[in-house]
């Protein structure tokens, strides 16, 4: 069955291209076809806004060798402060709405070209490299986010991040390291099974060379570079890192394995062979234009079939981001994002390892979905909150698990919900915020449930109370 | 037909309903349980994780070996401070509380731990550690959440067989039919399903068509449910032995609690945080060996006066050891194989299991492994939790000799 109102097609686009259909945006689709929505979608996604919270000249080495022992620790404040800042800021960008497929994109990105706060140790200037590192990283993502694909594959194995967090800086002529080859081929592009070890080790002798310069540039080393012949996938040749990157390419397997993973995110975590195998032929003819295939799921009719709706259980930073959009929630301080981020597992620029985050049902234990489902009353009505979030031990990252205080202090900007709702009578506002906030119809005795904690003194208090006990039901997390 | 509690109340909405509102009859039905164990016998395992790689160096100390001293000119302990257990090794002096189990046949020390081509990263090297995956492998699934899915073969196990005392569920747990549990306190647990909210949306266990929100609502369900379960079996018992008041006593005095009230969890886990010492170590190291050290000897002490030891092997490990030479800041950086620890009553190789760590062989300034932790794991699975390991495993690992 297709969702056929408005309110319900909308709400499922909004969620997959985005984290939500907020207030403001609601207004500017309104009447629109499917195909207008998407477009505007698409269009409002074509500016890119790389994130700048460090400069290059930041990280010479030689300046952190002259500092003071004072001014070393400041700049280890200051480097921890900006790996935060990152955080927050891309966070405050899923929550604003602006952009949204853009943003969303390169969440998927980042958890498909998953790379790590970097392996650092005891070393002064490391942080605040790290901090470029990643800005660079997230940067190059998300400005080829709805390019080819090609083009972001060759970009982000060439980013220092990446080259350091695959240990490619290491994989010279004489000495190759796999990681990188391995990865790219297993987790980037083709999949386990694609590729034999042979291919490997090919791929790394053409990788050897690949580094980066202290300032956080690609740099060719030649001297390191194994210009020798190769094998790989069957061809003989001299191959360098670009010639096999587009070998891979032109296997048509690479964009199986990517339609595959971005139906999976996009539409629903079962698979669709039938599908799938249509949207990758259509992708690798396409040259491997993102957009191009973005549009053509977002558009197509079986996007829009009811059992592909709720089907997705949110990522914490797309709660998170969903609750920040919806109700304009602001936390007093900063770090109670981090915490929430933290205490739920998913921490931005620090996926748990290259593989990145595993998604779907991973994101639910007992403990998560408890804090998950008492994260509304944690916001809304300033409850206690019950857990902690854990330390991993690496006093690198211990900063993130740190909370202030019982509470998470935030405040909530009602008046735009209650303009959305304005032309709403009292006695339909409850279906009309469940069919807003929920994907999926309530059943009688859930609306009962709702009904009951409703707060009558006037409208501002019905709309707040409706709105608690329908994000506290578990449905929430879905969609 | 055998009917489990959990088939039994899963079908009527008093799962939800905390344990005051379970009638007689099946209260009745959950004494014959009381204090019983389920499917898979009687054996607890404890894991104690020492988070941030653990200096096994400066643990366990080769107190008469020259390497180790010149290449940790500031950091290195002492000769005349080491407690001495045999003529290679002693203990660091934080560890002295141990020294007694040590003595008794309590304790066995496994040197040279580790697994081919460690990787020094925290958060990748405690991966492979608690998913016990190779290092170019990346699961999704914990070994004693796989542990537990191996049940669901009969019947499945409960979350509550598998709990984490802290306040997030570590990879460890996690299987792919079924989770551990993670909590802080089974107090506050218990108190944060409570509300009447949460109740009362639990209770819409009308069926629930759609996969994902079933999913949810099972969940819920279950953890309103373990919730009530454990409190009901970990506070009939009061331990009076004397736990330090830090943060690992309190958690193991929270799991002596609920093992001598008879409650039938199998597995316990819990950590201990702040290893990661670059900078100035031996404050920091000694003082978190210190909290260990008392905090598993008061522990120890309880289970044997009460009898209980015998049921309870206790496993510490950290991601990796440290390197062998100190750094520039009186600190170490991350290294590779490590020891582990054993305690309980029914050690078979109580002591050292093997020799001290090689310091004269050493891979790019890093110690070399002698034992695969995951044959550590597969022992323990087999010998003492009586599971299949190779299924949980997803390979056959030689058996050590320990338990």
């Amino acid at each position: 069955m297709i969702l056929a109102s408005q309110q319900h097609w909308l709400f499922h686009l909004y969620q997959r291209a985005g984290f939500g259909a907020f207030p403001g945006q609601l207004r500017k689709v309104a009447g629109k076809s499917k195909k207008q929505a998407v477009a505007q979608l698409l269009d409002h996604a074509a500016t890119v806004r790389p994130l700048r919270v460090v400069e290059a000249s930041e990280l010479t080495l030689s300046k952190v060798a002259q500092m003071s022992k004072e001014e070393r620790k400041e700049l280890k404040q200051d480097s921890r402060q900006s790996i935060k800042d990152l955080n927050i800021q891309w966070l405050a960008r899923m929550a604003s709405g602006e952009g949204a497929l853009r943003v969303m994109m390169t969440l998927f990105w980042v958890g498909h070209f998953a790379c790590g706060s970097l392996f650092c140790e005891g070393h002064y200037s490391c942080r605040s490299r790290n901090a470029f590192f990643m800005q660079q990283y997230y940067n190059v993502l998300h400005q080829h986010a709805l390019g080819k694909f090609g083009d972001l594959l060759l970009e982000v194995s060439k980013t220092p991040a990446m080259l350091q967090f695959l240990n490619n800086q290491q994989n010279r002529k004489d000495a190759p390291n796999e990681n990188f080859a391995r990865e790219v081929m297993e987790l980037f592009t083709l999949g386990r099974g694609h590729y034999s070890e042979g291919d490997i080790k090919n791929a790394a002798r053409a990788f050897t060379g690949w580094g980066f310069t202290p300032d956080g540039e690609y740099q060719f080393r030649r001297y390191g570079h194994d210009f020798g012949e190769k094998t790989f996938m069957g061809k003989k040749g001299t191959f360098s890192g670009e010639e096999v990157l587009q070998l891979i390419l032109e296997n048509p397997q690479t964009a199986r394995f990517i339609t595959q993973k971005v139906f999976q995110f996009f539409v629903n975590p079962t698979p669709d062979p039938e599908i799938i195998e249509r949207l990758s032929k259509q992708f690798y003819q396409s040259g491997y234009d993102i957009a191009n295939l973005m549009e053509t799921i977002l558009t197509a009719d079986w996007f829009y079939d009811s059992k592909n709706a709720g089907v997705r259980i949110k990522s914490p930073v797309e709660l998170l981001a969903g609750l920040q959009g919806t109700f304009g929630v602001r936390f007093e301080q900063e770090q109670s994002l981090l915490f929430i981020q933290k205490a739920l597992g998913q921490v931005l620029f620090y996926p748990p390892n290259v593989a990145g985050w595993p998604g779907g049902q991973n994101w639910i234990d007992s403990s998560s979905l408890l804090f998950r489902m008492q994260l509304p009353e944690v916001i809304f009505k300033s409850a206690q909150v019950t857990i902690n979030a854990k330390d991993e031990g690496d006093v690198n990252t211990e900063f993130l698990s740190r909370r202030s205080g019982r509470v998470l202090q935030a405040t909530a900007d009602w008046p735009p919900l209650l303009r959305h709702f304005s032309a709403v009578p009292d006695r339909q506002l409850l279906p009309e915020l469940a069919a807003y906030l929920l994907p999926i119809p309530l059943s009688e005795t859930q609306k009962a449930l709702v009904q009951s904690r409703a707060d009558k003194t006037n409208r501002e208090s019905l709309l707040k109370s409706l709105s608690l006990a329908l994000i506290s039901l578990p449905e929430y997390q879905l969609g | 037909m055998h009917i489990t509690r959990r088939q039994f109340i899963g079908k009527s909405a008093l799962a939800t309903a905390g344990s005051t509102l379970i009638p007689g009859f099946l209260k009745a039905f959950e004494s014959q349980t009381l204090g019983r164990k389920n499917e898979l016998g009687e054996k607890i395992l404890v894991v104690i994780q020492l988070s941030g790689g653990n200096d096994g160096l400066n643990t366990m100390v080769p107190y008469r070996n020259d390497i180790y001293y010149k290449g940790r000119p500031t950091i290195a302990i002492p000769v005349n401070k080491v407690l001495p257990l045999h003529d290679e090794l002693g203990f660091n002096p934080a560890l002295a509380p141990l020294r007694p189990l040590f003595d008794d046949g309590l304790m066995t020390v496994v040197n040279s731990v580790g697994y081919p081509n460690p990787d020094r990263s925290h958060f990748r090297s405690m991966d492979i550690w608690q998913t016990a995956s190779d290092a170019d492998q990346y699961l999704t699934t914990g070994w004693l959440g796989r542990y537990l899915d191996a049940a669901c073969e009969k019947t499945c196990l409960q979350p509550y067989d598998a709990v984490e005392i802290d306040g997030s569920l570590s990879l460890a747990l996690k299987g792919e039919k079924i989770k551990g549990l993670a909590m802080q306190h089974p107090q506050k647990f218990y108190q944060s399903t409570r509300s009447g909210n949460l109740q009362r949306v639990a209770m819409q266990t009308e069926s629930h068509a759609h996969q994902a929100a079933s999913y949810l609502y099972k969940t819920l369900s279950e953890t309103i449910s373990s919730a009530a379960y454990i409190y009901d079996r970990s506070h009939i018992f009061k331990s009076k032995a004397p736990y330090p008041d830090t943060e690992l006593g309190g958690k193991l005095k929270t799991v002596a609690a609920w093992i001598l009230s008879g409650g039938r969890t199998n597995v316990y886990y819990l950590s201990l945080s702040g290893f990661d010492t670059h900078v100035g170590q031996n404050g920091q190291q000694n003082r978190l060996l210190g909290q260990y050290a008392e905090s598993v000897k008061v522990f120890v002490d309880d289970l044997k006066q009460r009898n209980r030891l015998d049921d309870v092997l206790v496993m510490t490990f950290s991601e990796f050891g440290r390197r062998v030479n100190q750094n520039g800041s009186n600190g170490t950086d991350h290294g590779t194989a490590n020891n582990l620890f054993l305690f309980g009553g029914k050690l078979k190789k109580p002591g050292f299991y093997n020799g001290a760590p090689d310091l004269a062989s050493l891979n790019d300034g890093d110690l070399q492994y002698q034992i695969d932790f995951r044959s550590i794991y597969a022992t323990v699975l087999k010998q003492w939790l009586n599971t299949a390991d190779e299924a949980v495993m997803g390979h056959r690992y030689e058996y050590l000799d320990i338990v």
